[in-house]
């Protein structure tokens, strides 16, 4: 099967790469670029643990092929920090220990950080809601939500 | 230090610290199961039965091995006939003969999803299309997926082998009841005629997943010199090297298994289902082998926790003395024997103290994957049925249902119907938290109901190994053998830097592989804080004492006269105020000059888990038109010992209490006509989301546990015990309808509540 040549931008930085055209984001990404930051619970859009940003837009990246990537500007997980300053949406799950095995954190934070940069300010419904297609199966969602409200207020600059 | 009455002196013990793993995990550098790679690796693919029971006549695996890219195909007839004999690898019952047959069928399938072949290819896509090309022909008998009808005469047989032990006399037809247990203190009959009240009813639970969000993944390498590596997501190394040993007839130290971090387990990790496979393929392609399931493997092939039938029978005084109480749990093994109906007939009657009181299990196959341990294995089945009676029975007496509890509550000195009796324990202290707790005190709206639960879970000790390293500078490394699922590794380099009296971020805690600690049991049965836990504090008290004898030497001291304070050594007694005091950094820069490394190792068979109980409150609102629940608030009270890290210690309850509410209201493994899974997705499985829930607020009572250093008792698997009951009972208060069959999802409360005419 001959591969395709894809130019994209992934977290930034512009980049080429090759893949069968039936090959998903979500592996190009784990299996030829290294980015392992992204995961793969479902493979169905089901589980949100490869969420990425596509052109801003929080996707499932198990559900985008590679070829549909060209030209568009991508974000994952490695990109939410900046070297090694974490992201607020970062060090609050860290600080309010919203993850156990951090299996679904990857996914969570990208979710979270998308919803927090179009929502500044989210109800507690608002913001169980926009996460509702991310699966955690081992905090119950109770620290995550706590994270989340504490990065909001952190992001609109109030002392959290 | 150990004087653990003395909370208030304890430093970093208690206290909620970033977690030391924690970067790597919000970065996305974290390696698990699946990330991690070796040079000139393949990829693995299984192919698997789509019968739920059916004798396999043939398998020709030509046209696979023909497709160019394909490495290598395996069957049973690559892997050796292994014969009957128990295994104590695993959490919970397991034969080795089984295992392998789970593993990869032998001459039989015995449920849709098990695996007859797998085959290694040099890429993800080749090894899919080789296990398409594998022809396997059938001979499909019929199959039985209900643990009743499993039961029933005339019902299909899946082991000739298996004869019912633990009745008598023994039978001589086998069947698919492999076992019978029973527990029994007392005289039933008299308790039931000294009761005013019986209640008796049959409760049925829906077979359910762990659900972890990571796929079982590992890579393995067999080498020229017979030397295996293997990286895998597992709650043990050690039971890894164990079974692949076993199953493949390799020694235990030409294996090394390295712990990738893990993704979920719940109890679904403590067996293999992949690596064995990886290392066959790997010994005959000659290349190391990554293998990953993909959710519908995970939901077909590994996993499952028991659907079961409950039988209660409870009889009780008119003020709510309990006279008699009498089980039976009747469980689905799944394929191979080994549900967990001991534990949960165990567990059931745990948290009462009733003069007459049974429990029986019984272990029944049936065309289902083999079960596997899902938190507390067993307890929250039986729980369902003995607190939704005992709920049914204060409500018929017109008792406050935590006032009913209290009157029969379990305390110090009550013997357990499963044999010990027990000390330092809090049930009665979770019941008076969830009292005075001000959610109870939220007034209900219509169709809105307050359901109470409690449940019980051992916890349990066994064997830990750790070591303690202390550098050059005074920072310290330890390795322990546990894999940290929920944030052990903090709470290990926390009981560390509390004895040594410095910051916990001085020391760096890491999960060891089979060839750099010793043995450890695998992460389970609430036992890793606990167990692993005294292991770092032996190897801790260890360091202190040699750091002690360096400073000594120093000072050219008798090393009684050295005290160890606040992460220095001090001159002590007469000694006092003579010598400037030493850190940990200053004794660590002499230790060339005092001999030599500082090091110590841990290594303990532990005994004496403190035994955990729960109380909890759910408020509902069930919606009449649709039969739909929402649960409103949650308080969860648990007895924890002594919370090492609270904030992690409050997860392992929210997150087992979400589990369990999952398990009331949604979650459900359905079988199609003729025995197949049919909703093996995230989709058609509905396990909870974050805008199901209310925020579940975890209550910490500490009674702590004398044998451990700290108090610590386990907290992972009680949380998921109550809540089945809970919402029931919930629900039965808002509707006055009492649901006695898991799940109570939105059809089937609908139709009940449309049956009783409310
Ligand atoms: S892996 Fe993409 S949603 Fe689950
Ligand atoms: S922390 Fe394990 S799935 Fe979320």
């Amino acid at each position: 099967m001959a591969k395709t040549h894809v130019t994209c931008t992934i977290n930034g930085e512009e980049t080429e790469f090759l893949c069968d055209p039936n090959q998903t984001v979500l592996d190009v990404l784990r299996d030829d670029l290294g980015l392992t930051g992204s995961k793969e619970g479902c493979g169905s859009g089901d589980c949100g643990a490869c969420s990425i940003t596509v052109d801003g837009r929080l996707t499932c990246s198990c559900l985008m092929l590679g070829p549909e990537a060209e030209g568009k500007s991508i974000g994952t997980i490695e990109g939410v920090a900046t070297g090694d300053h974490l992201h607020p949406v970062q060090s609050q799950f860290l600080k309010h220990a919203a993850l156990q095995c951090g299996f679904c954190t990857p996914g969570l934070i990208v979710a979270t950080k998308a919803l927090l940069e179009k929502h500044p300010n989210p109800t507690d419904e608002e913001a169980r809601y926009w996460l509702a297609g991310n699966l955690c199966r081992c905090t119950g969602y109770d620290k995550i939500l706590a994270a989340v409200h504490a990065a909001a207020a952190e992001m609109r600059g109030e002392s959290a | 230090m150990n004087d653990i009455s003395l909370k208030d002196a304890l430093k970093v013990v208690g206290t909620r610290p970033v977690r030391p793993d924690g970067v790597d995990k919000v970065v996305g550098r974290a390696q698990f199961g699946g990330d991690a790679t070796m040079p000139g690796m393949i990829f693995g693919a299984t192919v698997r039965s789509p019968h739920a029971h059916a004798r396999i006549k043939k398998i020709n695996t030509a046209k696979a091995e023909a497709l160019k890219g394909v490495k290598a195909v395996i069957t049973a007839a690559d892997m050796p006939e292994i014969v009957s004999e128990e295994a104590f690898v695993g959490e919970g019952p397991m034969n080795f003969r089984d295992l392998s047959n789970n593993l990869m069928a032998r001459d039989k399938v015995l449920y849709d999803g098990h695996v007859v072949a797998a085959v290694a290819a040099s890429s993800m896509s080749i090894a899919k299309a080789a296990a398409e090309l594998v022809e396997v022909e059938y001979e499909v008998l019929p199959h039985v997926i209900d643990e009743i009808e499993a039961m029933a005469d005339g019902a299909p047989v899946l082991h000739d082998d298996v004869f019912t032990a633990g009745v008598d006399p023994k039978p001589t037809k086998p069947s698919n009841v492999a076992k019978r247990v029973e527990f029994a203190k007392g005289d039933l009959a008299a308790g039931f005629a000294a009761a005013d009240k019986i209640i008796e009813r049959t409760y049925k639970t829906a077979p359910v997943h762990q659900a972890y969000i990571e796929p079982h993944a590992c890579i393995a390498a067999y080498n020229a010199d017979g030397q295996c590596t293997v990286i895998c997501s597992s709650q043990g190394q050690f039971m890894v090297r164990a079974y692949c040993a076993k199953l493949l007839g390799i020694d235990i130290s030409d294996i090394r298994v390295v712990p990738a971090e893990i993704g979920g387990g719940f109890g679904g990790k403590t067996l293999v289902y992949l690596e064995p496979l990886a290392l066959a393929l790997s010994r005959k392609a000659g290349r190391p082998v990554r293998m990953v399931m993909d959710r519908v493997d995970v939901f077909r092939g590994t996993g499952p926790t028991s659907g079961g039938t409950v039988k209660v029978k409870l009889g009780a005084k008119k003020d709510g003395t309990i006279t008699a109480a009498d089980a039976e749990i009747i469980l689905q093994a799944g394929a191979y024997p080994g549900s967990p109906m001991g534990p949960a007939a165990m567990c059931c009657w745990a948290m009462y103290d009733i003069p007459n009181a049974r429990a029986v299990g019984v272990d029944v196959v049936s065309n289902r994957p083999k079960v596997a341990a899902y938190r507390a294995p067993g307890a929250p089945i039986s729980t369902f049925g003995t607190e939704s009676a005992v709920d049914e029975m204060a409500r018929e007496l017109g008792l406050d249902p935590i006032e009913m509890r209290l009157k029969n509550a379990a305390k110090n000195g009550t013997k357990a119907l499963y044999g010990p009796t027990f000390q330092n324990i809090g049930y009665v202290e979770t019941l008076e938290a969830a009292k005075a707790h001000p959610n109870l005190q939220a007034k209900l709206g219509p169709n809105q109901g307050r359901g109470v639960a409690t449940g019980f879970w051992f916890n349990i000790g066994g064997e830990s190994s750790a070591s303690l390293a202390v550098n050059e500078d005074g920072t310290l490394v330890l390795v322990s053998g546990s894999p940290d699922i929920g944030g052990s590794r903090a709470s290990m380099a926390m009981m560390a830097a509390e004895i040594l009296g410095i910051e916990v971020e001085h020391i760096r805690p890491i999960v060891g592989d089979t060839a750099s600690v010793g043995f450890t049991f695998l992460t389970g049965g609430s036992r890793v804080t606990f167990a692993t836990g005294m292991a770092v504090c032996e190897a801790t008290n260890e360091v202190v004492k040699q750091l002690r004898g360096r400073a000594a030497k120093i000072w050219e001291i008798d090393v009684e006269a050295v005290e160890w304070r606040d992460g220095s050594a001090y001159p002590a007694g007469d000694n006092a105020g003579k010598f400037e005091p030493l850190s940990l950094a200053d004794i660590a820069a002499k230790a060339a000059r005092t001999g030599g490394p500082i090091t110590a190792k841990g290594a303990v068979n532990a005994q004496g888990a403190g035994p955990g109980f729960g109380t909890h409150v759910v408020d509902v609102e069930v919606d009449p038109e649709t039969g739909h629940v929402k649960v409103l608030r949650y308080t969860a009270v648990q007895d924890v010992g002594r919370a090492i890290h609270p904030s992690y210690v409050e997860g392992q309850i929210q997150g087992g209490t979400v589990q369990g509410i999952g398990w009331a209201l949604n979650e459900e493994y359905i079988y199609t006509k003729d025995g197949r899974l049919d909703n093996a997705s995230f989709l058609d499985y509905r396990v909870p989301v974050a805008s199901d829930l209310p925020a579940i607020d975890a209550v910490l009572v500490e009674v702590p546990n004398p044998r451990h250093p700290f108090g610590a008792k386990g907290v992972g698997e009680v949380p998921i015990v109550p809540p089945m009951a809970a919402v029931a009972n919930a629900i039965c208060a808002a509707t006055g309808v009492r649901m006695t069959s898991l799940p109570m999802s939105p059809p089937k409360l609908k139709a009940a509540i449309d049956a009783a005419g409310k």
